[in-house]
């Protein structure tokens, strides 16, 4: 416990930095309510609509990636400190684990999972065969 | 004198941590809107990693922060906005959603209570040890070999079902 105070030192600083900022600007910063303060730009094109719009699943899908190899490299990271002491019989069982992650990977490699937005090859055969 | 110190500075933790876990899981609970209960939300699991701190359980605390805050909670916020319906029209109003939660989370409280009554809790003073990623990795590549590449099945598993999923949408 006696090592943990620099985090909460580090943690003060963290928050009192930005808001530091942010009362300085408030204090200091100039104030005025014009027509146009409100909009987004001050000049330019008035936007309409709303910001909210769907995003394609992949981005879904790639999150979804990210979280599993996420966990794998957590698994990693314990065998990573403990390395020397397990030795090659370690590094073995360290290979399969990652030997698995590595043939999905070759799998969702293989079945286009990681593929984005137009795909080059499915755009050119689409060009030369357009009957098809 | 230190000893009171250390005692005292765990007690203020514990404390602060408990306050935002709590006020931000209330507010994940009665936001409004769902993409504001998902922020909620981050400070929720946040609090977590830091009583897996407190208990001087470094290397869970760690991965509560890669895997819960860096990951699933992104993955919240994917899913809201992916969703085909409207961010407006995904507030939750209705009073039939409010008694079936409030069952599912009765029920749950009732477990964890008759488990924390029912324990066998002992005293006894806290040994933390030092390093506890090395020894979890000696644990996890030794004695708990077939848990640890049975998970790489696992993640696999939940890798392909991914996949499938959406390719299946996109047809």
């Amino acid at each position: 416990m006696q090592t943990v105070w620099p985090l909460f030192v580090y943690l003060a600083a963290a928050a009192a930095v930005p808001a530091g900022m942010i009362m300085v600007s408030f204090v200091l910063g100039a104030r005025h309510s014009d027509r146009a303060t409100g909009e987004p730009y001050e000049s330019g094109i008035v936007s309409t609509g709303s910001a909210r719009l769907r995003f394609p699943i992949h981005f879904y899908l790639v999150a979804m990636f990210f979280v599993i190899f996420d966990l794998e490299a957590v698994f990693l990271f314990a065998w990573a400190v403990a390395v020397r002491e397990l030795g090659w019989a370690g590094f073995a069982e360290a290979l399969v684990f990652i030997g698995v992650l590595v043939a999905a990977l070759a799998y969702l490699w293989r079945l286009g999972a990681l593929d984005w937005g137009p795909k080059p090859f499915a755009r050119l055969s689409h060009s030369r065969h357009k009957d098809s | 004198m230190s000893d009171f110190f250390q005692h005292f500075g765990q007690t203020v933790a514990f404390i602060a941590i408990t306050a935002v876990v709590i006020g931000s899981a209330l507010a994940a609970t009665f936001a409004k809107s769902i993409v504001h209960a998902s922020f909620a939300l981050f400070f929720t699991l946040l609090g977590m990693a830091g009583y897996y701190f407190l208990l001087g359980a470094d290397f869970l605390g760690i991965t509560q922060v890669i895997i819960y805050v860096g990951g699933i909670l992104v993955l919240l916020l994917f899913g809201v906005l992916l969703t085909s319906r409207s961010l407006d029209q995904l507030q939750i109003r209705s009073r039939a959603s409010y008694i079936a939660a409030s069952a599912v989370g009765l029920a749950v409280l009732a477990m964890l209570w008759k488990a924390i009554i029912r324990g066998p809790w002992q005293h006894v003073t806290p040994v933390v040890p030092q390093q506890t990623t090395q020894s979890l990795g000696r644990l996890l590549l030794t004695d708990y070999l077939l848990a640890f590449e049975f998970s790489s099945v696992t993640l696999l598993a939940a890798l392909i079902g991914a996949a499938y999923i959406v390719r299946r949408r996109e047809k």
